[in-house]
C-alpha cells in the first residue's frame, strides 16, 4: 500500500484540479448560506483560529505583565480583565467548538460514508449561533470589560460593574451552538452510516465525537440555566446566589461546575479521538485495543458527570462529599490511562514516520500524561489543600487542555490539511514549528508547577520577589510559543498559495476520507456510494 | 430522533431549576410552606386543565395530519393556540396579583405579614420556573403559527407530517413540565 508522502517528495507543476467543494460555487453569499458540512467546518476553522489568536494575545499580555512584580505594563484592574478574557475566549470561543466544529463537521459525514450530516440547516444555524454568541461575548471588551475570572463566581459577578451580562448572554447563545452540533452528530452516526459500516468499523475519532456529543447534550443546558440565573441575579436581584438577599454562593459553584467539569471532557475527548487516528496512520499499524478505546470514551463521558466537586474542595462542602468526589476523580482517570497505554502499544512494532502529525501525537502523549498525572495530585484532598488556587492548578489544566487538546488539534489540522485544502505544507517548517511549540510549552508551564508547589497563588497581579525568576522563565516560554504559532500560520497560509498539490492519500490511511474521497472532496463527498467491507485500520501486512 | 435529543436537553435545563427548588425548600421549609399558600390554587388548577386539553388538541392535530385531513389539522392547531392564550392570560392575572401584593423575588419582596425571612426565595424560584416555562409556551405559539401557515399552504399530509409530530413532542414536554411544576409549587405543604 502507499507509504507516507510529504511535500518534499512531490515536485513539478500542479495538475489542474477538477470541481470540488471549494470551487463548486463562488461568492461570499454562497459560503454564508451553505449547508455543505465541509464549508461550514472550514468557516468554523477560520473562526476558532481567530478566537485562538485573540485568546493568545491576552495570554501574551498577561504573561508580559507578570514578568516583574507589581506594575509592569498594566494596572491591576486591566490584569484582572486580561486573565478573565483569556480564559473566557479560550474556553468558550476556541477550545469547546474547535475540534467538533472545525474538524468534526468536516470529517463526520465523510468518515461514515454519508453525503452530509442529518440536519444540514441546523448545522448552519449552529455556526450562526457561534458568531452571534461571539459578538456578544467580545463586545464586552469595548463596553466595560470583564474581571470576574472565566468562572463568574458570585457574589462578585452579580455586583461588579463590568460587562457580565453581555458575556453571560453570549456564552448562553454559544451553548446552543454546542448542543445543536452534538445533536446533529449523534443522529448522523445513528442514521447515516454507509452500507457495511458497523459501529465497530467506525474510525475511533467518531466514537470520541459520539461521547463528546452525549456530554454536550446533557451538560450544556445546566450551564444555560446557571447563566440565566446569574443574569436574573444581576438584573433582578432574585436572591438565589447572592447572600445579601438570602442566596447561597456555593450553590452557584455546584451549578457551574456541574457543567464545567463535563465541559473539559468535551474538550479532551475529540482530541483523544484524533490521536487514535494520527498514531494508527503514521505508524501504519492497526490500533491496539479498539473496543477498549471506544468504550473508554463513553466511560469518561459518563463518569465525568460525577466528579464536579473536586473543583470545590475548599468551598465549605462537607467532608463526606469531598471524599466521595475525590474517590470518583481517581476512578475517572482510569479510562484515560487505558487509552495512553493502548496508543503506546500501537506504536510498538509500527513503521513510524516522523511527519508533523506524528510529532504532534508524540507531544500529546508526553504532555497529556503529565497533565493527567498532576490531576491526581489535585484530586488528593490533603494535597489539594495546599495546591488549590495556586499555579500548580494553572499548569495542570494547561497541560491537559493545551498540551492535550490543542496539541491534538494541531496534529489533526496538519493530518487533514491535504484533504481539506488539497495542498501540502512544508514538512521542514512544520517540524521546526512543532519543536518551538513543544519547547515553548514546557518552558512556559513546567515552571508553573514549581511555582505552585512553592506557594505562588493564581490570578495574582503582584507577587513576592522570590518568584520572579520563574515568572520570567515562563514569560520567555510564552514568546517561544508565540513564535511557533506565527511560523505555523506562515507555512499553512503559504501552502494555500504555492504548496504542492496533495494526492488523495498522502499518509496511507485506510478510512473512507483517504480511500474514497478526493483531496479536496467534491461537494457530495464521494463520486459513488462507498460500501465498507473492513475496518479503518487494515494496513497492508508488509508493515507489522 | 433529533427532537427527542433536544427534549433531553430541556429536561436538563428545567432539572437545574427543580434542583434549586429542592435545595432551598429543604433549607427553608417553613418559609416555603408559608409562602406557597399565597399562590392561587384554583387558577393553577385551571391552567393545568387548559394545558392538558391543549396537549390533547395537539395530539389530535398530528393524527389528523397523518390522515391528510388538512382543514381539521388547521382547526386543531388553532385550538391549541387558543388554549395557550388562555394559559398565558391566567398567568398574567396571577403575576399581576403578585406584583400588587409585593410577593416578588429577593430584593423586591415587600409583602407584609410573613413570619419567616426567606419567602423572597420562594418567589425567586416561582418566578424563574414559571417564567422560563412561559417563555417556552410563547416560543411554542410562534412555532404553531408557522406550522399553521405551512399546513394552510398544503405542505403537511400523510406523506410528510414530521415537523408537526416533532412539535407535538415539544408541546407534550412543555405540558409535562407544568404537570410537575403545579403540584410542587402550588400544592404540597
Amino acid at each position: 500500500m502507499s507509504v507516507s508522502v510529504t511535500a518534499d517528495d512531490l515536485e513539478g507543476n500542479p495538475a489542474p484540479r477538477g470541481t470540488n467543494y471549494l470551487n463548486a460555487e463562488r461568492g461570499l453569499v454562497s459560503w454564508l448560506t451553505t449547508v455543505d458540512h465541509k464549508r461550514i467546518g472550514l468557516m468554523y476553522l477560520g473562526s476558532v483560529l481567530v478566537a485562538f489568536a485573540l485568546g493568545g494575545f491576552f495570554a501574551l499580555a498577561l504573561r508580559l505583565e507578570l514578568l516583574s512584580p507589581k506594575h509592569t505594563i498594566m494596572s491591576a484592574g486591566a490584569y484582572n480583565q486580561s486573565f478573565t478574557l483569556h480564559g473566557a475566549v479560550m474556553t468558550f470561543l476556541f477550545i469547546i467548538p474547535s475540534i467538533p466544529g472545525a474538524l468534526g463537521n468536516f470529517l463526520v459525514p465523510i468518515l461514515l460514508g454519508a453525503k452530509d450530516v442529518a440536519f444540514p440547516r441546523l448545522n448552519l444555524l449552529s455556526l450562526y449561533l457561534y458568531w452571534i454568541g461571539a459578538i456578544f461575548t467580545l463586545s464586552s471588551i469595548v463596553t466595560g470589560g470583564l474581571d470576574t475570572g472565566w468562572t463568574f463566581y458570585v457574589p462578585y459577578a452579580s455586583t461588579t460593574n463590568t460587562s457580565v451580562l453581555s458575556v453571560t448572554f453570549g456564552v448562553f447563545v454559544l451553548g446552543f451552538s454546542s448542543v445543536l452540533t452534538g445533536l446533529n452528530f449523534i443522529v448522523t452516526m445513528h442514521k447515516l452510516r454507509a452500507p457495511g459500516m458497523t459501529w465497530y468499523r467506525m474510525p475511533l475519532i467518531l466514537w470520541s465525537l459520539y461521547a463528546t456529543s452525549i456530554v454536550q447534550i446533557l451538560a450544556t443546558p445546566v450551564l444555560a440555566i446557571t447563566l440565566l440565573l446569574l443574569m436574573a441575579e444581576r438584573v433582578f436581584h432574585i436572591g438565589i446566589f447572592d447572600p445579601v438577599y438570602g442566596g447561597d454562593p456555593v450553590l452557584y459553584q455546584h451549578f457551574f461546575w456541574f457543567y464545567s467539569h463535563p465541559a473539559v471532557y468535551i474538550m479532551i475527548l475529540p482530541g483523544m479521538g484524533i490521536i487514535s487516528e494520527l498514531i494508527a496512520v503514521h505508524a501504519q499499524r492497526k490500533i491496539f485495543g479498539y473496543k477498549a478505546i471506544a468504550f473508554s470514551s463513553v466511560a469518561i463521558a459518563l463518569v465525568g458527570f460525577l466528579v464536579w466537586g473536586h473543583h470545590m474542595f475548599v468551598s465549605g462542602q462537607s467532608e463526606l462529599a469531598a471524599t466521595i468526589f475525590s474517590f470518583l476523580t481517581f476512578i475517572v482517570s482510569v479510562p484515560s490511562g487505558v487509552k495512553v497505554f493502548n496508543w503506546i502499544s500501537t506504536l510498538y512494532g509500527g513503521s513510524i514516520k516522523f511527519t508533523a502529525p506524528m510529532l504532534f501525537a508524540m507531544c500529546f502523549l508526553f504532555l497529556f500524561t503529565i497533565g493527567g498525572l498532576t490531576g491526581l495530585f489535585l484530586g488528593m484532598l490533603s494535597v489539594d489543600m495546599h495546591l488549590h488556587d495556586t499555579y500548580f492548578v494553572v499548569a495542570h489544566f494547561h497541560y491537559v487542555m493545551m498540551g492535550g487538546t490543542v496539541t491534538a488539534f494541531l496534529g489533526g489540522l496538519h493530518h487533514w490539511w491535504p484533504k481539506m485544502t488539497g495542498r501540502m505544507y512544508s514538512e521542514r517548517l512544520a517540524s521546526v514549528a512543532a519543536a518551538l511549540y513543544f519547547i515553548g510549552f514546557n518552558v512556559t508551564f513546567f515552571s508553573q508547577f514549581i511555582m505552585g508547589t512553592r506557594g505562588m497563588p493564581r490570578r495574582y497581579y503582584n507577587y513576592l520577589d522570590q518568584f520572579q525568576p520563574l515568572h520570567a522563565f515562563s514569560t520567555f516560554g510564552s514568546w517561544l510559543l508565540g513564535a511557533g504559532f506565527l511560523l505555523m500560520l506562515y507555512y499553512l497560509l503559504k501552502s494555500l498559495k504555492s504548496g504542492a498539490v496533495a494526492p488523495q492519500n498522502p499518509w496511507g490511511g485506510r478510512s473512507l476520507e483517504w480511500t474514497e474521497a478526493a483531496s479536496p472532496p467534491v461537494t457530495e463527498n464521494f463520486t459513488h456510494r462507498p460500501v465498507v467491507t473492513e475496518g479503518p485500520y487494515e494496513f497492508s501486512r508488509g508493515q507489522s | 430522533m433529533g427532537m427527542w435529543l433536544f427534549l433531553v436537553t430541556e429536561i436538563l435545563l428545567f432539572g437545574g431549576l427543580f434542583c434549586a427548588f429542592a435545595v432551598f425548600r429543604s433549607w427553608y421549609y417553613a418559609d416555603f410552606v408559608e409562602a406557597h399558600h399565597h399562590l392561587d390554587r384554583v387558577m393553577g388548577a385551571v391552567n393545568t386543565v387548559v394545558l392538558i386539553c391543549s396537549s390533547l388538541s395537539m395530539a389530535l392535530a398530528v393524527r389528523s395530519a397523518q390522515m391528510s385531513k388538512t382543514r381539521l389539522t388547521s382547526l386543531l392547531i388553532g385550538a391549541t393556540l387558543a388554549l395557550s392564550c388562555v394559559f398565558l392570560a391566567i398567568k398574567f392575572v396571577e403575576y399581576q396579583h403578585k406584583f400588587h401584593e409585593g410577593l416578588l423575588p429577593g430584593k423586591y419582596f415587600t409583602a407584609e405579614g410573613f413570619h419567616g425571612h426567606h419567602a423572597g426565595m420562594f418567589f425567586a424560584v416561582y418566578f424563574m420556573m414559571t417564567g422560563i416555562h412561559g417563555v417556552h409556551i410563547l416560543i411554542g405559539m410562534g412555532l404553531m403559527l408557522w406550522l399553521l401557515r405551512r399546513n394552510l399552504r398544503g405542505e403537511l399530509s400523510s406523506r410528510y407530517y414530521a415537523p408537526l409530530e416533532g412539535f407535538g413532542l415539544y408541546w407534550h414536554l412543555v405540558d409535562l413540565v407544568w404537570i410537575y411544576l403545579f403540584p410542587l409549587l402550588y400544592l404540597i405543604g
